[in-house]
């Protein structure tokens, strides 16, 4: 990602690595800091942005980017133990260096949301850009209303940021509504799939944006749930997902219709997906 | 346009001499088939075949290129290859060719400001002058004429080499092309009305052999109404997907982009990929949003016919007929868009 080449990565150093969730589906949040002081200065971002992780000697994958802008630092992924990449980064600990260029893509519109409440669904592995939007607007907090966070996993081995989560519900300016698929024990929240756990919380649709991200039968009802709530089309929106390559619209490979998530999205309003006739 | 003529004799004589100054690229056969190779000696040059198996989108957007190397470990670090920028001279490439790589440059060489341009192709694309060769006698599968091209048209290349009988009628179109002619000894001469009379002959005469004609009219606002349609099941039916038509087609772009490495060391290469295999668009989840063969030769003839011209206002298509004479299945694209017209939707 030098300015001549935008294949070639930066080198960028693991300084901590957090265990999310365990299991079969492990999720682990890395923590990443670039080796060059120049490269630590210019890299800015937006919530929605995407970034490729390389592991070199196995391939690299599009990440989104977990953190918040406003945390100047270090930048945060969340992934998902899954494939060939995602397990060579699983092995990766702290004091490793990976290869990282970017940002790619679009964004949630947070500035053009000033001033209006947000409502976040998320699912599974799907809140990690979802948490990069919570955050930054938790920096801005006066410049949003009603923080409502919905958020479900398949048991509560597979919920991510848990602490983060206990931490924010001390708050007294956002609410958050968890959730597992199945009943276990000592589970004294919603019990059920996000969709219906959003039917329960019936929020108003007045003045909000809803954000949501997750697995794709999520999503599906998800939507269809706001729109019978009253959220307008343009009020939903979500991120698409595609095997990427490139990641900087060469490569042809990410293409839904005639658009390219790595570069037209993967930031979509539902107004814009409805009708997009592509594979998916 | 400068109009000049050289003697054929004289072809070796012009081909030696750019050979001494320039790299010197040009058709040559190769097992039965033409490929573009470098040239040692004028000899190798073959200008009997008409189009060569692999089209010389090799020579621009490389089949196989290291994009940067590293080193792993604790002292991992990154290295971009050095991109060779010097002239180079491509001889004998066929007008649809190259106007392949007019359809394909936004793609690489970006068309706003805010694109991403990929180094290696825009360099080897810049570093390149197209001495063309125009078709008098294009094939059973040419249809370079639908997309309004000509077999000699003038427009793709610096150069332009049309065979007037004993002589090349020779057309310098661009600046790149002066400056090469400037730069050669004096063995070409002033065209006569009488040759640039008999070149016109030759490029009509061309123009009334191509006997396949596709009808693209209205095909983008077709395809727009019809992604669901069954007719994609039926069309893709007799595809085993092999891909060919992919890899030999001059305007398909995509690649996928691996890792070769040793213990400490490696490279990251990237590899022409094709849109016809299932691991293409396979996520790591399991979920592909193309499974079958049905998406897959549906997404090659949108991504033709109607997400190019979307989203860069032309057909994803020369008319060079590759992917019509080498599919082992007998697929013919002219027949699939006459198809998709005759759809009712």
């Amino acid at each position: 990602m030098t300015d001549e080449n935008p294949y070639q990565p930066w080198i960028a150093k693991i300084i901590s690595v957090k265990e999310e969730a365990s299991g079969e589906r492990a999720i682990k949040t890395f923590r990443l800091e670039f080796q060059d002081e120049e490269v630590r200065k210019k890299f800015t971002f937006l919530p929605g942005q995407c970034i490729m992780i390389s592991v070199f000697g196995t391939g690299e994958s599009m990440f989104a980017i977990s953190s918040s802008p406003t945390q100047k630092d270090y930048i945060e992924v969340s992934v998902m133990k899954y494939g060939k990449l995602t397990k060579a980064l699983h092995l990766k600990e702290e004091g490793d260096l990976v290869g990282a260029r970017g940002p790619y893509g679009n964004s949630f519109k947070v500035d053009e949301w000033k001033g209006k409440n947000i409502l976040f669904l998320g699912g599974g592995i799907g809140q990690a850009p979802l948490r990069s939007v919570i955050d930054y607007c938790i920096d801005n907090r006066k410049d949003y209303g009603k923080i409502d966070i919905v958020y479900g996993a398949r048991t509560s081995r597979d919920l991510c940021y848990k602490d983060e989560f206990a931490e924010m519900s001390k708050k007294d300016d956002l609410s958050i509504h968890l959730s597992i698929d199945v009943e276990e024990e000592g589970w004294d929240q919603f019990v059920g799939f996000v969709p219906d756990n959003l039917k329960r919380l019936n929020p108003s649709p007045e003045d909000t944006i809803a954000i949501t991200c997750g697995p794709p039968i999520m999503i599906k009802f998800v939507i269809q749930n706001l729109l019978e709530l009253g959220f307008k089309e343009d009020q939903v929106y979500t991120t698409l997902e595609m095997r990427m390559k490139c990641g900087i619209g060469i490569c042809g490979r990410c293409n839904i219709g005639n658009l390219y998530v790595c570069k037209d999205g993967p930031v979509f309003s539902y107004d814009q997906i409805k009708d997009i006739k592509g594979d998916m | 346009m400068e109009q000049l003529t050289l003697p054929k004799e004289k072809l070796p004589e012009l081909l030696g001499e750019i050979g001494s100054k320039f790299e010197l690229i040009g058709p040559k056969e190769e097992n039965g088939f033409l490929a573009f190779r470098k040239i040692n000696d004028p000899k190798e040059v073959n200008l009997e075949i008409l189009l060569s198996r692999v089209p010389p989108k090799s020579l621009i957007f490389q089949q196989t290129e290291t994009l940067f190397t590293y080193a792993k470990g604790k002292d991992s670090k990154v290295q971009s290859p050095k991109i060779d920028e010097s002239v180079r001279v491509i001889f004998g490439i066929r007008p649809c060719d190259a106007r392949g790589y007019d359809i394909i440059d936004p793609v690489f060489m970006g068309k706003k400001e805010s694109d991403y341009i990929d180094p290696f192709y825009t360099k080897k694309r810049n570093r390149s002058i197209l001495i063309g060769l125009s078709c008098n006698e294009p094939d059973t599968n040419c249809f370079c004429t639908s997309f309004d091209d000509s077999p000699a048209n003038t427009k793709h290349v610096d150069i332009l080499f049309t065979d007037i009988g004993d002589t090349f009628f020779v057309e310098v179109v661009t600046e790149k092309g002066e400056d090469l002619i400037k730069n050669l000894s004096k063995i070409f001469s002033k065209a006569t009305e009488k040759e640039s009379t008999i070149r016109k002959e030759r490029e009509k005469t061309a123009i009334e052999v191509i006997s396949r004609k596709m009808n693209t009219e209205g095909t983008v606002e077709k395809l727009n109404k019809m992604f669901d349609h069954e007719f994609w099941i039926e069309a893709a039916r007799s595809c085993i997907g092999c891909g060919i038509c992919t890899y030999l087609c001059p305007t398909c772009h995509c690649f996928d982009m691996q890792d070769e490495s040793t213990l400490k060391l490696g490279g990251r290469v990237r590899v022409w990929d094709s849109c016809m295999y299932e691991e293409y668009t396979h996520h790591a989840s399991g979920h592909n949003p193309r499974p079958s063969r049905m998406n897959r030769v549906r997404n090659r003839v949108y991504h033709k016919f109607n997400y190019f011209p979307k989203n860069d206002g032309i057909f994803g298509c020369t008319g060079c007929g590759r992917c019509i004479d080498y599919c082992p299945v007998n697929i013919d694209i002219i027949e699939v868009i006459d198809k998709v017209k005759e759809v009712n939707v």
